[in-house]
């Protein structure tokens, strides 16, 4: 009896959390570094050193960071809603990590294999407004609230575009499921049959609204330092800000890994021969993700910051025009020519 | 296991999981850190100046036209996701309507471009 329960269930039941808690904690230590190679990437863009105290290179500075944002002091505002104003970076961070149940690393390297993986995805993100917003309001203080208005309205605008690039790549896949969706990139053409290719507009749109989304520089309008003091974070402290940057860096790398999947071809090898496709595909999707993450930290180191009206505008006026064109244009290339069937 | 339990149970396990990593991390500095509130420390934060007035204040009505607007596209792209997936299947009939729905939200969004629910300044 017991011997069948431990077969059955609990052992499976272990094995699910093991699994989950490897794939967050490696999460957590690879987020850890990127967050350094950001910070190198932004000094050595403007000539500085960098974080290089910590460890050889400064590499062991985001640890000795969590250290510090743990033994400071956390403060809890008194006009502040308590409960909301501890919830929200909860959420935040929660919302964040939970998107990465459904990325497939490599072929079969997935927590969550469903079918509806893409919807997934677009709900959790979706949803990610509410910890910014509750954490705004619950502040009960004049920057947090007008950081919270700004960013929940800059988070809603691209969420739009980012909905229709994902609908124009799901018109050529016919799948909701990511590693289905890998899997249709597997061409014999190697990196010149994956997707960034023929929906190069979406790609790029893809790209500026994932920026957009996760609040990144040059859209980091919410936690305007020159205006907004810090946005929607202004009295966080301690490790419910600490769970805030934690949260937009998971994301960043959720978009990242997302831009690889939808449009880089994930795990596949860019060169569909023998000694590159001996490299297991868990190398190359990583090599995608920081080539995206590079990306994304280049921008943040030479890109000026947008003005509110003309991110509205960029948004509202730009990206949903083209992005909704370019659906209409996938879907009667896709019907009128049979490509891709 | 059933083959739904299979696929879902995972995704709430991994939920679970990051809910305790994050938990564990907002509650560890009431547990170590040191602790000194006074009442200066515990007001909101307005420049050095104290707080004059309600943070719940009025705010410009935009904000909340574009969250209006924002109901209206996601749900035509959730309207949209079945039908870019079964899209090989949907045929001349599908493909056709679904160029008309949009049609009409294209007139519907430059009616709103028009009428200027898409300026800030």
């Amino acid at each position: 009896m017991l011997q069948e329960a431990w077969t059955s269930w609990l052992w499976p039941l272990l094995l699910m959390v093991l699994q989950s808690a490897l794939v967050l904690v490696l999460l957590l230590v690879f987020i850890a570094f990127y967050l350094l190679a950001d910070r190198k990437i932004w000094a050595a863009v403007q000539l500085r050193r960098g974080p290089n105290v910590v460890g050889p290179f400064g590499l062991f500075q985001s640890f000795a960071d969590l250290l510090k944002f743990v033994l400071k002091e956390p403060v809890i505002p008194s006009g502040a809603n308590k409960g909301v104003f501890l919830l929200a970076p909860l959420v935040t961070a929660v919302l964040a990590l939970a998107a990465w149940a459904v990325i497939p690393f490599q072929e079969g390297w997935v927590i969550a294999d469903i079918n509806v993986g893409v919807l997934y995805i677009f709900a959790i993100s979706s949803l990610g407004v509410y910890g910014i917003i509750m954490g705004g309001w619950s502040s009960n203080s004049k920057y947090p609230f007008l950081g919270a208005l700004r960013s929940a309205a800059q988070m809603v605008s691209y969420e739009v575009s980012l909905g229709f690039v994902i609908i124009s790549v799901l018109l050529i896949v016919g799948s909701l499921n990511l590693s289905d969706i890998v899997r249709a990139q597997d061409t014999p053409y190697g990196a010149l049959g994956w997707y960034w290719l023929p929906l190069f507009p979406m790609f790029v749109i893809f790209f500026i609204s994932a920026l957009a989304e996760t609040n990144r520089p040059p859209f980091d309008l919410p936690e305007a330092e020159s205006e907004l003091v810090a946005g929607f974070a202004v009295e966080y402290s301690s490790t419910p800000y600490l769970l805030f940057m934690l949260g937009e860096y998971v994301a960043i790398m959720g978009m990242c890994s997302l831009t690889a999947i939808l449009f880089m071809g994930g795990w596949l090898s860019p060169i569909p021969f023998a000694p590159f496709t001996w490299v297991p595909g868990v190398i190359w999707f990583l090599l995608k993700v920081s080539l995206v993450f590079f990306m994304i930290a280049m921008v943040k180191a030479f890109v000026p910051r947008y003005r509110y009206d003309q991110l509205m505008r960029l948004g509202w006026k730009v990206f949903l025009p083209i992005s909704l064109a370019m659906v209409v244009i996938t879907a009667a290339v896709l019907h009128f020519t049979g490509w891709g069937a | 296991m059933n083959a739904l339990l299979a696929d879902y149970l995972p995704l709430a396990i991994f939920i679970g999981v990051a809910l305790v990593i994050g938990l564990a991390l907002l509650i560890a500095p009431f547990l170590v850190a040191y602790r000194s509130p006074d009442a200066e420390k515990l007001s909101a934060y307005e420049c050095g100046f104290n707080a004059f007035d309600d943070a719940r204040m009025k705010f410009d009505v935009r904000f909340y036209l574009v969250a209006i607007l924002f109901i209206i596209f996601d749900l035509e792209v959730a309207f949209l996701f079945p039908w870019a997936v079964a899209f090989r299947d949907v045929g001349d009939l599908g493909f056709w309507s679904m160029m008309l729905f949009l049609g009409v939200l294209t007139i519907g969004f430059v009616y709103e471009w028009k009428k200027g629910a898409l300026e800030w300044d």
